[in-house]
């Protein structure tokens, strides 16, 4: 059996063994738990049911409130005793074209249909706005699908009159609109019903009879959906993706077919379709996606397939390159050390089932899509997959694989020095550490949704909350930057600190691991001291919440000089440090600011 | 299809609908006589027995079913 969660999903299985796939992921996955507001403009029982199964998949346990049936409107802009313990920390709000309420009639003039825009938006921006003060959390919304018939035929999707070119134009508004609100996240129903069709996504019968918006067939792709945002909301979107290169990225064996007998360019169908596949692996790269190479070959000839005049990647493409004829769990588990990513962020592309096989059963953290047999498939597979999902787009998304292709560069440099002291010296590194401004928000909050190692309270925020705690003059923020003479590696570690009276409580240190040993906690303690100093704090309490992930910084309070004051090894333990007396900086290798 | 071949993928229905192996169907069941055999559960049941059978069944006809034995006549008849 396949697994019903890879694309393209197996609807029948999903919807016919729900609870028994329900059970057996209750039992098998280690998950985090997440307060969900299903908040419905239609019924949602089904909808709840599917984003369990998808989320428990994801390793995400959920909880779930949800509206009472079409209740969407008054839970989010009337006071709500039951939503509001229920202390959410994402609320999903599943509206359709069903709920909006007015539509152009045919006498309406121009001014007239322009206003009813405005209010259908204005009633949106009300719930948005009601919910950012009330519960300031994450919200995820359904834009429009197209409606189920259109009074004018075609006319109806440009006529100012028409109701698909009204719902064109609210889709269009909501997306004005979601790129203005950092919490605003849209689940894009209007695509997401023309992939499935809209023939499929409409069923009347189950409209009529049970109130639901769209067929109960459909649900699982919704829920697929949903969630691939909700692991973007919380970190959980994949980093980088494996590929194997012989019958993956170009078509035959670099290795027997030799450069000229490879199928890429565009003289034959087989040939332009692995041309296409390479164009989408490009732009996966050109908006973060670190790319690794994971092939059965040798490196001379693997390299030699990306020197073919028509290939669109080169090698340098690859943040890290592994051809060899190791079995390929262990190149893959060698490439996430070098990148410092977990297994878990790892995507394993290769046309080969037996390849994928061994991969999954060996290493079941990394993801292996069923790619299918034909290249012509391989785009609308991992494009259907929703594992690179992105809420937003920040410079140094762009510039991620840079940074890590940076990091390949500063290890060969590395093993030409004596001590490790001398080559940290000769990184030229710089850095700029300071209070947490309105720029850095987005980063900010980026990274404490997304770092899980270097992290010692794993305390996750919204925009909203960082940007409070930023202002609290009874806080201390820090976000570092850095730079050395390989590149900038960007914002990259972040500290908040609570003052009480004379004594600061250390709420978050964290730290990306793309600049693990390089002294940059070091430099981001000494700033953190000295604002404290300005601030006469005497002593810092120091907080570490062992998670599966951060065992890295376990033992950094100790490192830095704490004493510990409470708590074990494996649970929870409180760290203790006096600067009454002063403090002398750990930091000798980069220069601060 | 013979009545007994439906009445035996229909009870394969149930039994992964409603995750249990011990569901014995019989002409005569009513949807008290299972646990968790709620409206919810209904339209599921539906939309799976269609898919199952290949068949598209119609609102009208879905507000004839009372019992198990409606529902074994319905798809005999659709199915022929």
């Amino acid at each position: 059996m396949l697994d019903p969660f890879s694309h393209p999903l197996n609807i029948d299985y999903l919807l016919r063994k729900k609870k028994s796939i329900r059970k057996d992921l209750l039992s098998h996955r280690q998950a985090e738990e997440k307060r969900i507001a299903i908040l419905g403009g239609s019924t949602t029982s089904e909808v709840k049911d599917m984003l369990e199964i998808f989320l428990l998949n994801s390793g995400i346990k959920p909880e779930f409130y949800e509206s009472a049936y079409n209740h969407y409107y008054e839970d989010a802009i009337f006071h709500n005793d039951e939503l509001d313990k229920f202390k959410p920390d994402l609320i999903y709000i599943h509206t359709s074209a069903v709920n909006i309420s007015d539509f152009p009639r045919f006498e309406d003039s121009a001014d007239a249909i322009d206003s009813l825009l405005t209010s259908q938006i204005e009633k949106f921006k009300t719930i948005w706005d009601r919910i950012e003060t009330g519960h300031s959390c994450p919200v995820i919304q359904n834009n429009f699908e197209q409606p189920y018939c259109r009074g004018l035929g075609n006319y109806d999707g440009y006529a100012l009159h028409g109701r698909s070119r009204f719902i064109s134009e609210l889709n269009i508004r909501f997306g004005e609109e979601a790129r203005l609100r950092a919490n605003l996240h849209l689940n894009d129903i209007n695509y997401l019903s023309a992939w499935v069709g809209l023939q499929r996504w409409y069923d009347k019968t189950q409209w009529y009879s049970y109130k639901y918006a769209m067929s109960i067939s459909a649900i699982p792709f919704l829920a697929d959906s949903v969630v691939s945002i909700i692991n973007a909301i919380f970190g959980k979107t994949k980093k980088c993706l494996v590929l194997d290169l012989d019958n993956t990225l170009w078509g035959g064996v670099i290795g027997d077919d030799g450069l000229e007998g490879i199928q890429i360019g565009n003289e034959t169908a087989q040939s332009e379709a692995y041309t296409e596949f390479q164009k989408y692996v490009k732009t996966l790269k050109s908006r973060g996606v670190i790319l690794a190479a994971c092939s059965k070959n040798d490196e001379e000839s693997a390299r030699q397939g990306f020197s073919h005049p028509d290939s669109i990647l080169s090698v340098d493409d690859f943040s890290v390159f592994k051809a060899n004829w190791s079995p390929k769990h262990q190149n893959i588990l060698s490439i996430s050390k070098s990148l410092n990513i977990g297994m878990d962020s790892l995507v394993f592309v290769d046309d080969n089932p037996a390849e994928r096989d061994i991969v999954r059963n060996n290493e079941p953290q990394v993801t292996v899509p069923e790619m299918g047999n034909s290249v012509a498939d391989y785009i609308g597979i991992l494009d259907r997959s929703g594992l690179f999902e992105v809420i937003s787009l920040s410079t140094e998304d762009a510039r991620r694989s840079a940074f890590y292709s940076d990091n390949q560069t500063r290890e060969s440099f590395r093993t030409r020095f004596e001590s490790y002291d001398s080559y940290l010296r000769s990184l030229e590194m710089k850095a700029d550490i300071n209070k947490i401004t309105p720029l850095y928000l987005d980063r900010v909050t980026q990274l404490t949704n997304k770092t899980n190692q270097f992290n010692v309270t794993t305390r996750r925020y919204t925009v909203l909350e960082m940007e409070k705690v930023a202002r609290d003059d009874g806080c201390l923020t820090l976000y570092g930057r850095l730079h050395d003479k390989f590149g900038d590696n960007g914002l990259v570690s972040v500290m908040a600190g609570t003052i009480r009276g004379e004594v600061l409580d250390i709420d978050l240190w964290l730290m990306s691991c793309r600049v693990l040993k390089r002294g940059m906690e070091l430099a981001m303690f000494d700033q953190f001291v000295l604002l404290a100093q300005e601030k006469r704090v005497k002593v810092i309490y120091g907080y570490y919440y062992p998670t599966s992930k951060n065992k890295i910084v376990s033992q950094l309070f100790s490192e830095i000089g704490f004493d510990q004051v409470s708590g074990s090894e494996g649970k929870n333990t409180v760290w203790k440090l006096d600067i009454s007396l002063g403090w002398i900086n750990k930091n000798s290798v980069i220069e601060v600011n | 299809m013979t009545k007994e071949e439906i009445c035996r993928r229909l009870t394969e229905i149930f039994r992964d609908v409603f995750d249990s192996d011990l569901i014995e169907l019989s002409r005569e069941t009513v949807a008290a006589d299972i646990e968790e055999w709620d409206s919810l559960n209904h339209i599921r049941l539906i939309v799976v027995i269609e898919k199952e059978f290949l068949i598209h069944l119609k609102l009208e006809e879905l507000k004839t079913l009372k019992n198990v034995g409606d529902m074994l006549d319905l798809i005999e008849r659709k199915i022929s």
